[in-house]
């Protein structure tokens, strides 16, 4: 049962306009209702705004009630304000939960309006590379540097004596004739492109005290006609360390740490004897590695040995003082068994697709 | 060398059923990679049979063929169609019945021909791969085997050594013993313990040092060098011997063959057959000589000038005054240790050989080999050092072969001589043995890393051959005399490590001290590369070799010839000069991306250029190794070498943007150029000007050159930069001329820039100063200004700059215009322009006030009005 409370109030006079209202609960009520209908039937920015103004505005119900509430007799002011300020107000959350609502929706509406096809973006920015020999050449170094070593460099137009002379190659010596040498005219110039990165040892031991740690990467040349395997120009990376006490060991700890480095710390290295001018002894490197394209198994990698006394000889080190130990890989070759690139051709063509694979991290 | 196994089983003990395999392993060891493995190709059944009888039937394409009954078997006759004709009645052939496979992978089934089956095959040396021969059948029965081998059904590869193979290794150059079935032998022995039988031991050796002898006095050899070779005479031994009433048309046995063919030799007649077989077998080179063609005595002396010889090749070589020559009364008959002469060759007629063993000088050797390009079995072995104790030993070894299978006599003359060898102690006992070298106890322990005892020290130095004599400070050790190599305590050192395997040695990471890092230059070329592959760049790397016209081209702004480095033995002649610009390589990569399909191309290459200063002498005197030069010396070579600073230079190509949705596409053009100079600058940390420059590659209107201010003089070698005291230009960038896009294949429009990087990172100034970032209120008001059209913006911009003072903070560049409502000839710049002090909010009157100052400092030195 709903019991009818009568709220005795005088009857006042408004006067707004035309309009004269008396503040019962039902005129309340109904202007109340009257609000919430019509906010609750809005749905979107222009029916709100439309409900405010005419339920919520001071042309609406509700206003004129508020404004009849100064004519009400004062012993009722408190009853009439309670009831027509209880329905101001929630008609007035009303209007502020829709207002929420539409805008929310119109926001998502709008914004679902701007979506876009994010694998059909536009690209201004191009993809760049790095040559993965650099990359190589830069990572190797990296470790090294990390290690204390330093980086030595010298020319690829190479004088003859640091070449070999130096280096322990007699000018007679079939290992010279072997070398594949690019000479440069006129023949008494003495002058080669350099056919490995060994004459930097020399300028190394030249330029600097010892103890000497240095890596010298760089461009090399030998006189092969380019083919899968083979190319005229192609890159190696040398390490050279002079100090007191330097053994083959350390040489072993050396390359082992290197094999990790470049290739995963499941590499092994293993040394094999071998000759070369400038190294007694001299060994062959070969790395190992689980994971190897072709299953796990031995790779030649380079060449390595202790510095031959008449090497450091000839950069004035005494060999009776100080020992050292040299080791030389091929970047090119390093690059083929570690990312399995098949052709040598692809190094050297410039093909932009071949260094893209990479970006800037071999 | 390839080493036959049954051949190395004869001098070491071999394991039966020792794989080829194995023998690589245990060869490469010590010190010899695996190259490769050789076999015969062949199996059975293959079987010696006997022609019981044959019928000879004519065919129709004119072609005769016999139908043989061939008997292989206790009972096994089998009918066989035979091509060759070269047979008789009760021959002994070598029958490849079905099932057999040859060379080739040849299968042999029964197959019908000529109206037959045929029922096997009869086999050729050819067809075996045991020679050339395919003019008939091989007939055993004239093989000089033992009649007892050739039983019939007996099985024919073994009896033909086709069951053998042989392992290819590789010999590393200061083993020249190794050239040699003894010297692998040894090896072999020292890999795996294996007993070696020396087959030089059980030889006679008469040799001794300073001897010259002749015996029976029918034969006289002089030595007669008047020019050694850095002091060295060309011939230290040489023996001769003789042997009389040879039959040289004899069959080389087939197990010489075998070998022969096994260890890569071509057989050609029996008696050459067995200097090559004995040259194998010991390492000596021998030559044999027809001996009735022989005029006089032999004398070994170096060429005179204009003299000539055809060699047994059919050559006919002009001599040069280094070639040392075997002459006798005709003349030269044999470049010395290289190759013999046609004239006094050994045919199938010759009845009567003089053997000669020598030991020429190495260096006299491989000169004269490479001279007459002329690289020969003998050559390489004497080039790499080969056992002067041997000598005597192989030509005895010739003389007994020749007697045994050629039925020859060995006469009693010959002859022997051994001279002076500095590489040779001279003292009596032990003629051949080299210098004793100390080697303090601990030596090789130091050097090596790893504990060796003195005992295994002493009897691995011992087991190689070498006299080991304990001294109080180690041992003195003499090597042995096919260890020429073995010269110092470090090659000592080596063979200690080598025979004990260097898998013993320990790994230990020595301690560098600390580095310093990288140097500047090198932190700035990876910073300018990945900035460039980060600005979307693709770094490539092209040869360096060009023709000399385009390295003119390219090679300096004013498109003159410049100097260039030419290369004696170029791989192409046409392209034997080194680069002088890395953009020519650039413009064919990008070239072969576009024939590719890779249409808009955008690569960069950072390296070296070569670049020797006009009518300039490179190149310097030699000097010797294993002495530090003088510092005269060292500046010498310095300074005869050319320069050849790092370069950096791109290529942009067809589109910046490709046509894609949402974007339109757009071309490359000049300012890409400028753009990647401002991604250089930024990885160099160097400011680089632009201004408006010309360069004779590049459009005449769409170049700038670069420039970068010197603060510290520096010196620098390159036809692309030139300098004044203030400032230096460091390279190009624009848009390449049309023209030379064109000869390279490419669009019209092609985006270029090379500049010198090694002269931008010397002129890298001091760590940057920072300056204060001021937080108050900026104002901004926009400038326009008419100036004449060909005052450079820059130019115009920098007068504002210097005219509105410290509060303008930034000024930009926003808008040209030339038209409607601009003096004809002049052209209005807009520039943005940020005001702000540094310690309160700025008015509007105040930024005027500084634009107008700059305003007059453009009007006077540009006449420039503002813009209403």
């Amino acid at each position: 049962m709903v019991v009818q409370r009568v709220l005795r109030v005088a009857r006042s006079q408004v006067n707004l306009g035309l309009v004269s209202v008396e503040i019962t609960e039902p005129s309340v009520a109904a202007a109340l209702n009257g609000a919430l209908e019509a906010i609750a039937a809005a749905t979107d920015s222009a029916s709100l705004k439309a409900a405010r103004s005419a339920h919520l505005g001071d042309a609406s119900a509700l206003a004129a009630l508020n404004a009849a509430l100064k004519d009400v007799p004062n012993d009722q002011k408190a009853a009439a304000g309670k009831l027509v300020g209880q329905a101001r107000a929630q008609a007035n959350q009303a209007y502020t939960e829709a207002e929420e609502r539409i805008v929310s929706a119109e926001q998502n509406a709008q914004l679902e309006n701007e979506r876009v096809d994010v694998t059909a973006a536009p690209s201004r920015w191009r993809k760049g590379a790095r040559h993965p020999l650099m990359l190589l050449q830069e990572a190797f170094c990296d470790a090294f540097v990390g290690m204390g070593w330093e980086i030595a460099e010298g020319p690829e137009l190479e004088s003859e004596w640091y070449n070999f002379d130096a280096l322990n190659f007699d000018e007679d010596h079939p290992a010279r004739a072997m070398q594949d040498t690019f000479f440069v005219e006129p023949a008494d110039s003495h002058l080669v492109l350099r056919t490995h990165t060994s004459p930097v040892q020399i300028r190394a031991m030249l330029d600097r005290e010892v103890p000497i740690y240095v890596l010298a990467p760089g461009r090399v040349y030998r006189t092969d006609e380019l083919d899968a395997t083979h190319t005229p120009v192609f890159t190696q990376i040398e390490g050279l360390a002079i100090d007191k006490g330097l053994t083959m060991a350390h040489l072993r700890g050396t390359l082992e740490h290197a094999a990790r480095l470049m290739f995963g710390e499941g590499a092994k290295i293993r040394l094999r004897p071998n000759y070369f001018p400038f190294t007694e002894p001299s060994a062959e490197l070969d790395v190992w590695h689980p994971t190897f394209v072709g299953g796990a198994r031995w790779i030649e990698w380079g060449g390595c040995g202790m510095v031959n006394a008449n090497v450091l000889r000839s950069a004035g080190i005494d060999p009776e003082v100080y020992s050292g130990f040299a080791f030389g890989m091929g970047v090119e070759r390093t690059l083929m068994f570690r990312n399995q690139v098949a052709d040598m051709h692809d190094m050297v063509e410039g093909d932009v697709r071949f260094s893209q694979q990479f970006g800037m991290v071999v | 060398m390839r080493v036959p196994l049954s051949w190395l089983g004869e001098y070491v003990d071999l394991e039966p059923g020792t794989t080829p395999e194995q023998v690589h392993a245990a060869l490469v060891k010590v010190g010899f990679e695996e190259e490769d493995l050789h076999g015969f190709d062949v199996t059975g059944p293959v079987v010696v049979g006997q022609i019981l009888e044959f019928t000879p039937e004519e065919q129709s394409n004119g072609k005769t063929i016999r139908w043989c009954q061939v008997q292989v078997g206790d009972k096994d006759v089998r009918g066989i169609v035979c091509g060759a004709s070269n047979f008789e009645v009760g021959d002994k052939v070598v029958v490849t019945l079905p099932g057999a496979v040859l060379p080739g992978n040849f299968e042999i089934t029964p197959r019908k021909t000529y109206g037959h089956t045929s029922d096997g095959m009869m086999a050729s040396f050819k067809e075996l791969g045991l020679g050339d021969d395919h003019s008939g059948i091989i007939r055993l029965n004239t093989l000089g085997l033992p009649e007892s081998a050739l039983e019939i059904g007996a099985d024919a590869i073994s009896l033909l050594g086709l069951d053998d193979s042989a392992v290819e290794i590789n010999v590393t150059p200061d083993r020249g013993y190794a050239f040699s079935i003894r010297g692998v032998a040894r090896e072999f022995g020292h890999s795996t313990g294996a007993t070696f039988r020396d087959p030089a031991s059980h030889l006679p050796a008469t040799g001794g040092a300073h001897v010259a002898s002749s015996f029976g006095n029918e034969f006289k050899v002089t030595i007669d060098d008047t020019a050694p070779i850095r002091g060295r005479v060309g011939a230290s031994v040489f023996a001769t011997r003789v042997v009389t009433g040879v039959d040289a048309s004899r069959p080389t046995p087939p197990w010489m063959v075998a070998r022969l063919r096994l260890a890569g030799i071509r057989p050609i007649s029996l008696a050459v057959d067995i200097t090559n077989y004995v040259m194998l077998e010991l390492g000596q080179p021998i030559h044999g000589y027809d001996l009735d063609k022989l005029t006089g005595g032999l004398v070994v002396r170096r060429a005179a000038a204009g003299e000539k010889l055809t060699t047994l090749d059919g050559v006919e070589r002009a001599l040069n005054a280094e070639d040392l020559l075997i002459t006798d009364g005709s003349g030269p008959i044999g470049l010395a240790g290289v190759m013999g002469g046609a004239s006094t060759e050994i045919s199938s007629a010759t009845t009567n050989v003089l053997v000669e063993a020598a030991n020429f000088d190495p260096v006299s050797i491989a000169r004269t080999a490479r001279r007459h390009k002329l690289p020969s079995e003998a050559s390489k072995r004497f080039e790499r050092g080969v056992d002067p104790a041997v000598a005597e030993v192989a030509a005895g070894r010739v003389v007994q072969l020749l007697v045994d299978l050629a039925g020859g006599t060995a006469a009693d003359h010959g002859s022997f001589f051994a001279g002076r060898d500095d590489r040779w102690s001279s003292s009596a006992e032990g003629a051949y043995r080299g210098q004793a070298i100390d080697l303090p106890a601990d030596f090789v322990s130091d050097l090596i890393g790893y504990d060796y005892t003195p005992e295994q020290v002493r009897s691995t130095l011992a087991e190689i051959g070498g006299t080991v004599v304990e001294t109080p400070a180690g041992f003195s050790v003499t090597p042995p005399s096919w260890r020429p190599d073995l010269t110092d305590k470090w090659t000592l050192a080596e063979e200690v490590a080598r025979i004990f395997g260097y898998d013993v040695i320990p790994a230990s990471l020595p301690v560098a001290p600390p580095g310093r890092g990288y140097t500047v230059a090198q932190v700035v070329r990876r910073r300018v590369s990945d900035a460039l592959a980060a600005a979307g760049l693709t770094e490539t790397l092209s040869y360096p070799f060009f023709d000399e016209a385009t390295n003119n081209l390219f090679g300096s702004a004013a498109g003159t010839a410049v100097a260039q480095v030419r290369l004696a033995n170029a791989l192409d002649a046409s392209h034997g000069w080194m680069r002088t610009s890395l953009l020519p390589g650039l413009l064919q990569t990008a070239a072969r991306n576009r024939a590719r399909g890779l249409t808009s191309p955008a690569v960069f290459e950072l390296g070296r250029v070569f670049l020797p200063e006009a009518g300039k002498k490179y190149g310097h005197d030699m000097f010797p190794g294993a002495v530090r030069p003088s510092d005269a010396q060292l500046e010498a070579v310095a300074a005869g070498i050319p320069a050849q600073p790092r370069h950096i230079a791109a290529v942009l190509v067809g589109e910046s943007i490709e046509r894609q949705p949402g974007l339109k596409a757009s071309e490359f053009d000049y300012s890409h150029a400028l753009e990647v100079a401002q991604q250089i600058s930024l990885g160099a940390g160097v400011e680089i000007e632009v201004r408006q420059g010309s360069h004779a590659s590049f459009h005449p209107g769409r170049c700038a050159e670069l420039v970068v201010q010197v603060i510290e003089p520096v010196e620098i070698t390159d036809a692309l930069v030139s300098t004044s005291s203030t400032s230096l230009v460091v390279g190009y960038a624009g848009e390449l001329h049309p023209a030379f896009a064109e000869s390279f294949n490419l669009p019209r429009r092609v985006a270029a820039i090379e500049l010198n990087l090694d002269a931008v990172t010397a002129l890298a100034g001091e760590p940057t100063e920072a300056q204060p970032i001021f937080t108050m209120p900026a104002a901004t008001q926009d400038l326009s200004l008419v100036v004449k059209s060909d005052i450079p913006a820059d130019a115009v911009l920098a007068a504002v700059v210097a005219g509105a003072g410290d509060l303008l903070e930034d000024a930009r560049l926003v808008d040209l215009y030339e038209g409607q409502g601009v003096v004809e000839g002049h052209r209005s710049l807009t520039f943005a322009l940020r005001f702000r002090a540094s310690d309160r909010t700025l008015t509007q009157a105040e930024a005027t006030e500084a634009k107008q100052a700059g305003v007059a400092a453009a009007a006077a030195a540009f006449g420039a009005t503002i813009r209403e």
